[in-house]
């Protein structure tokens, strides 16, 4: 006779993603990211690509508030 | 498991923490700006200075200025997070997709945040001397850049010894290098102390705790919706598979 047992719903686990599919990503996305991060953390600031302050005054209260070194 | 559905998900889950930061900071931080401003107002007065023509008045830096930076900031953390992730999966310890989240949201928020801040903290307007950006600029990033690179450390090491020590122990150790290694990074590192001796000091104590809650909010909005998001997406792929094997 056949028993019908409870079994918990899980879910079958990837085991991980290969490095080599991650390291295009991490490079191209990463450095995008890294300079978003940049624009809207420092630039204008100690060190600048974009000349003048509009930049800068702009962000200004988040730049504080995210903790980044602003003026 | 796609690197990027990954990233696409974080950087929406990044877009999602930043409106919520933005809400958090407009109500618990923009005060303690105020309480700032009105410091160097008086500061400016006494010296007989004029204000100067504002480039982008306090209506627009308090307003839009700020949620536009903090949803950048939340989209770029989102999608750096996405890729931290991408990597962590499957090998820190056999933790569920939900976990990983929650836990490598928690890590990095202790590399990313919280250690520099502790000796780097986040300063109000006027706080600071604007002379002297540029060594705090290069000693926060110099910080923030040796914490990240410590605690991959610790966690490397920490996965060595899993297999000699097991899991408690491997993590319990992970930690203390971490901790060790970052105390002695912070120790040596220079101090910087240059708020002004009649600097409101609730302002500041007010400020520092808006900056450092507005990073919980965000970390924690990453972890939990990044884990509940994909969770739900493994669970989707499962079922659809089980249902074409059925066939």
């Amino acid at each position: 006779m056949a028993q019908s047992v409870a079994v918990p719903a899980s879910i079958p686990i990837p085991l991980r993603i290969p490095l080599r599919e991650v390291v295009p990503w991490a490079v191209f996305a990463g450095a995008i990211l890294l300079t978003l991060l940049y624009l809207v953390g420092l630039d204008q600031g100690a060190i600048s690509v974009f000349s003048g302050q509009l930049l800068h005054e702009f962000v200004h209260d988040g730049r504080h508030l995210l903790g980044v070194p602003c003026h | 498991m796609v690197v990027r559905t990954l990233l696409v998900r974080g950087m929406v889950v990044g877009v999602l923490a930043g409106l919520l930061s933005w809400l958090f900071l407009y109500f618990f931080g923009e005060p303690a700006i105020d309480g700032a401003i009105a410091f160097e107002d008086r500061l400016a007065h006494a010296a007989s200075e004029s204000d100067g023509v504002a480039l982008v008045s306090r209506g627009v830096q308090s307003t839009i200025g700020l949620g536009t930076a903090v949803i950048l900031f939340g989209v770029a953390i989102g999608g750096l997070f996405a890729l931290a992730y991408a990597v962590a999966y499957g090998r820190i310890g056999s933790l569920s997709p939900r976990a990983t989240a929650a836990v490598l949201a928690a890590g990095a928020f202790v590399a990313v945040v919280l250690v520099p801040f502790l000796k780097y903290p986040a300063n109000p307007p006027a706080s600071t001397d604007a002379g002297t950006v540029s060594q705090r600029t290069g000693l926060y990033v110099v910080l923030l850049l040796v914490s990240v690179i410590l605690a991959a450390s610790s966690i490397s090491v920490g996965r060595r010894l899993h297999p000699r020590v097991g899991a408690w122990n491997a993590v319990l150790l992970a930690a203390g290098l971490y901790v060790l290694t970052t105390g002695v990074v912070l120790m040596v590192m220079p101090s910087v102390d240059e708020t002004p001796a009649d600097f409101p000091g609730a302002v500041l104590y007010d400020f520092r705790v808006a900056a450092l809650g507005n990073q919980v909010v965000l970390w924690v909005a990453i972890g939990l919706l990044f884990g509940w998001l994909t969770d739900r997406s493994l669970r989707r792929t499962t079922s659809v598979e089980t249902v074409g094997g059925q066939r």
